[in-house]
């Protein structure tokens, strides 16, 4: 496995380590025939490294949200190869979650918060008597306790993508796969969440693909900004952010660095 | 209170005129009987154990076969709702064998399984099994697919997607199914014994009608209507029942 790794990951120069998870010239087309095919993403090849923060940034309808779910293996490309930790993808699995955009879609309507978080342990086999701790500290991670009994329709959408980010964290993810998960929220419940993931992803050495069309968003978060190109879907560049963590909602986005990374950013994206 | 008492005017006065009626010796049908006389009937039918003892046959046979209705409808319906492709497979063969009429089967039945239990409770099976099949069908189209996704990335087996996911989310709508099937598994239930079957209500119908107790049959109808309307209105609060446990369990 070792030899199989130092192949496949030659782009990485100095790097040896099996990336989390990489795409190898993945390309993804709907339909069969000529004249009704479309090319959503082309050769895309991409190393997710271990622990890092990688954010996707490319305008709406790019193929942003198949990327991810390529990653997560709900939908297999055309052509190219997908590996998580150096072993081929060929379906969806626990340890790797995925957050997705519309909270009030992905969560249990009939369940209640607790219900909804016992679920990913109910899928591992946790016994009742065991949930109930993990459950607790889950509720008190993400700020859920007074929310427990309550169901999601009840909750504003803060607290629904809380509950999912919850649910996401009871399955013991070693990547966390998130799209756009911010996006229909208010700025303030967004900076908010932002920290948190931030504070999460950095607690727990956890590898985070976040897929945002928010550059600021991007720059903020990531370790590395990737910048998805226009229809087919191309890697158009790949940046090292290189900002000093913790990060800061006020001195990170006064930066020099952070405002010059948005510029250069921003230019590609208006090409794109 | 109002309600009940404006509703009621219409059915006593209608009672009231046939009893009289038929006691001034102004109505002589022979296939009428007396208010009167078809309480007496319906009474001592309760109190002799007959009806209930027809009741309880009848049951028997209608909940064996919506329950085995049920269990294969909700399978078949929740795996061909999931792969659209199996349901193109299967669809022209469901469309061919649902308009027969279950109670044609009634011959083929009776040499497959002779007089009995298992002859009428697969009749009533067989024509409870569409409705539910059907519906369940769509029901299961009708998820949300993001649950669908999320118990992929949980790698959750297919019964604990079925009990977990897919049952909840179209929980409601395969309820109404199993009402409209528990329904016909009555009717179906009843017209096998009026038909040939020895045993259950239909047969005691038949019974009493051959043996001229025109009394009895009316009875015997009414019987039908009470539990008949008590069957729906136990269905009917089941739904909100199994909602209210299901939440206090978790």
């Amino acid at each position: 496995m070792q030899l199989r790794a130092e192949r496949t990951v030659p782009g990485v120069a100095g790097r040896t380590a099996v990336p989390a998870v990489s795409m190898h010239k993945v390309s993804l087309a709907y339909g069969a025939s000529s004249p009704t095919r479309r090319l959503i993403l082309e050769k895309i090849t991409l190393d997710v490294r271990e622990g890092e923060f990688l954010c996707i940034v490319g305008p709406s309808g790019s193929g942003k949200t198949t990327l991810l779910r390529i990653f997560a293996g709900l939908v297999q490309p055309t052509a190219g190869e997908v590996r998580y930790r150096g072993q081929l993808v060929s379906g969806p699995s626990r340890e790797r979650a995925i957050i997705f955009q519309d909270y009030s879609k992905a969560l249990l309507p009939w369940r209640s918060v607790i219900g909804n978080i016992a679920l990913s342990l109910e899928a591992e086999g946790v016994r009742p008597a065991e949930q109930q701790p993990i459950i607790a500290a889950l509720l008190a991670k993400m700020g859920l306790e007074r929310a427990a009994n309550q169901y999601p329709g009840q909750l504003s959408g803060g607290m629904q993508q809380r509950v999912q980010i919850a649910r996401c964290l009871a399955q013991h993810p070693k990547i966390l796969l998130m799209d756009e998960p911010f996006g229909a929220l208010d700025a303030m419940t967004r900076q908010a969440l932002q920290d948190e993931i931030l504070a999460l992803s950095r607690e727990q050495h956890m590898t985070v693909v976040f897929i945002t069309h928010d550059l600021e968003e991007a720059i903020y978060l990531g370790d590395r900004v990737a910048v998805l190109g226009d229809t087919p879907a191309r890697i158009v560049e790949l940046i090292d952010v290189g900002l000093p963590h913790p990060r800061d909602q006020l001195t990170t986005r006064e930066d020099p660095r952070f405002l010059a990374h948005r510029h250069r950013l921003f230019g590609l994206l208006r090409r794109a | 209170m109002r309600r009940i008492v404006l509703g009621s005017i219409l059915p006593t006065l209608f009672i009231a005129i046939w009893e009289i009626s038929s006691r001034s010796g102004l109505l002589t049908l022979e296939s009428l009987s007396r208010p009167s006389d078809i309480v007496r009937a319906g009474i001592g039918g309760l109190t002799d154990g007959s009806i209930l003892v027809a009741t309880g046959q009848t049951f028997e046979t209608a909940l064996l076969g919506l329950t085995f209705a049920a269990v294969a409808g909700i399978i078949a319906g929740a795996v061909l709702g999931l792969s659209p492709v199996l349901e193109r497979v299967v669809n022209p063969t469901i469309e061919a064998l649902r308009p027969i009429p279950a109670v044609a089967f009634i011959p083929l039945a009776l040499m497959m399984f002779g007089f009995g239990v298992s002859m009428e409770a697969t009749i009533v099976a067989y024509a409870c099994l569409w409705p539910i099949l059907i519906v369940t069908i769509s029901a299961v189209r009708a998820i949300e697919p993001r649950l669908l996704e999320v118990a992929d990335i949980l790698e959750m087996t297919f019964a604990e997607r079925l009990r977990k996911i897919i049952l909840p989310a179209a929980f409601a709508r395969i309820n109404v199914s199993l009402r409209v099937a528990a329904g016909i598994a009555l009717v179906v239930a009843v017209t096998v014994e009026i038909v040939l079957n020895p045993r259950g209500l239909g047969y005691s119908l038949m019974l009493a009608q051959q043996s001229l107790r025109v009394d009895v049959m009316y009875a015997q109808l009414l019987w039908l209507c009470v539990i008949g309307y008590a069957l729906n209105a136990l269905l009917r609060n089941i739904g909100p029942a199994a909602i209210a446990l299901s939440r206090a369990s978790r």
